[in-house]
């Protein structure tokens, strides 16, 4: 990167503060969800009652509550796969290849960013429905992984952009055929990018609820299910204690996802 | 000759999968909004008829809901952007070694369940949340305040706060690229700051200013989930009706039409936005 922070400045200035702010707004809903998850009561209110981790204890208890995380996390797992695969294909071709239709591949892959999600889910629910598909975990996979293809080819083509291509004109000089060259050459070196794809196609995955409510099957995923509780208030602190250790879990992922992209 | 056939390895399986999962179902969905009505299987042959874009048209309160979504989007994507745009300018001016670290640190909220984020404002807010209890215990009020009411404004600005830091990338992308030699030289021909921001930085951010916008805009137009969480009855928008014909209602060809009338609205919109701003200034494809 560039040297940044001209001209130089003396004063602490209002945007930093103005930063501070706004980090304060986004992370208070989240510390009092983590206070909640220890209050020892199902309302949150002060002063606090006292403390527990009773909540975290049921977590285990509750019917379903596990199960609907698991698939989450097969179906996060499942879509990221696919859409990285599929996603990096898109990247490779369109930066190495000359070819008629190339703006419309483009144009293809990344059309799931502007399709409002409610648009696709109905109209996915009527693909499944005239094909007579049961609604499952698979329609919400299948769905996912279209969703996530264009954050995997924007992060793998900028990868690909940043490399010279005369690695590949000389390995194929030296007698490599080209898919052997992909794979000996290209695919090591957007290894970083790959990854760092697969991670963010994951979290777009993992916490999508507009389209699951609509493509879940009777065996739901983690914010159908949590959307279906959210009427037992009772139950309230169970949820939250487990998407507290969800968000451990994801947040792991996203710090690994931002270390590899950046890791030149 | 296998450069040619490791092309067609690569472009025809992401190619398909797109055909079958995106573009079919598009037009699935533009067909079924042309039958009359549900009897029958899926697949059944139809007449096409335009009936259910009759109704649409004469149905008053689906339009005028479509115009209330869009102003709502449009309300929601100008104040994201305008708050968004220090932020970016913080991330690409001020913050030095460090912008990466703060950028990831304003994107790790977004890992929590948006449904919970969602509720905890509830929990603050609603009447029987945390700020009433806190004021009441402390006896600044005697009745519980009840403001954050299921209406409209809340779903605006559930979304407005929702959205800031994903408004903040583009722009930020947009700031990294100004040139610092083109300020520097507007410093030595001396220049002060605020025109030096209204007539270099400003400008040459204004594609990330577009992008975001549009970021914002699109999906808050076809917003279903945040109406339902707190919008209440009076909150609905143009994306719950949708909802409602695909579930409750089960009446799916006119459904369909209010689908595509929002998918056509949509397109148009990106089609502005193309021609306001080039794209590829801001990606690397």
């Amino acid at each position: 990167m560039r040297a940044r922070g001209w001209p130089p400045h003396t004063q602490p200035s209002g945007l930093a503060l103005y930063f501070v702010a706004l980090l304060i707004l986004l992370y208070l809903p989240i510390a009092l969800l983590f206070l909640f998850s220890l209050h020892d009561n199902t309302v949150l209110s002060f002063p606090l009652r006292g403390l527990t981790l009773d909540w975290y204890r049921r977590v285990l208890e509750v019917d379903g509550l596990l199960r609907a995380a698991r698939n989450s996390l097969v179906v996060g797992l499942g879509s990221a796969f696919a859409a990285t695969i599929l996603g990096t294909m898109v990247a490779i071709v369109v930066a190495r290849y000359q070819f008629r239709g190339k703006t419309m591949l483009i144009a293809l892959t990344v059309m799931p960013l502007i399709v409002p999600f409610v648009v696709l889910a109905v109209a996915l629910l009527l693909l499944f429905a005239a094909l007579g598909i049961d609604r499952s975990l698979w329609t919400i996979g299948l769905a996912h992984t279209v969703v996530s293809l264009p954050y995997v080819l924007l992060i793998v083509s900028t990868r690909l952009s940043g490399f010279d291509v005369s690695m590949e004109e000389a390995a194929m000089d030296l007698g490599a055929d080209y898919p052997t060259t992909l794979r000996r050459i290209v695919v090591p070196i957007l290894a970083p990018a790959v990854v760092a794809a697969f991670l963010t196609a994951f979290t777009v995955s993992f916490d999508e609820f507009a389209l699951a409510l609509f493509l879940a099957g009777p065996d739901p995923t983690f914010p159908v299910y949590l959307f279906g509780q959210l009427r037992f208030a009772n139950r309230l602190p169970i949820m939250i204690a487990l998407a507290m250790l969800l968000l451990i879990g994801t947040m792991s992922l996203a710090v690994a996802a931002d270390r590899l992209r950046r890791a030149d | 000759m296998d450069r040619r056939r490791t092309f067609w390895a690569l472009v025809l399986p992401p190619g398909l999968w797109l055909v079958v999962f995106l573009l079919v179902p598009l037009t699935l969905m533009a067909a079924f909004s042309s039958r009359g009505d549900m009897r029958g299987g899926i697949l059944r042959a139809w007449t096409p008829t335009a009936e259910q874009y009759q109704v649409l048209l004469e149905t008053g309160s689906y339009v005028r809901l479509l115009v209330v979504s869009a102003g709502m989007a449009l309300l929601v994507a100008v104040i994201a952007t305008l708050l968004a745009y220090p932020i970016a300018y913080f991330l690409a001016f001020r913050a030095g070694r460090r912008a990466p670290t703060y950028l990831l640190l304003l994107l790790i909220p977004f890992w929590t369940s948006y449904l919970l984020r969602v509720m905890a404002w509830k929990l603050i807010l609603g009447s029987g949340g945390a700020l009433n209890s806190l004021m009441l215990g402390l006896g600044l009020i005697a009745e519980p305040l009840r403001f954050f009411f299921y209406n409209r404004g809340a779903v605006v600005l559930t979304l407005i706060y929702v959205w800031i830091p994903f408004a903040a990338l583009p722009m930020y992308a947009a700031l990294l690229r100004v040139d610092s030699s083109i300020l520097e030289a507007a410093f030595d021909l001396g220049a002060p700051p605020v025109r030096r921001f209204l007539r270099i930085v400003l400008p040459l951010s204004l594609p990330g200013v577009v992008a975001a916008f549009f970021m914002v805009f699109i999906p808050t137009v076809g917003e279903y989930v945040t109406p339902l969480l707190i919008g209440g009855s009076s909150g609905s928008m143009y994306g719950n009706i949708i909802q409602d014909f695909f579930t409750k209602a089960a009446n799916w060809p006119l459904g369909s039409a209010l689908a595509m009338v929002m998918l056509v609205a949509t397109l148009l919109a990106v089609a502005l936005a193309a021609i306001l701003v080039d794209v590829r200034r801001l990606v690397d494809i």
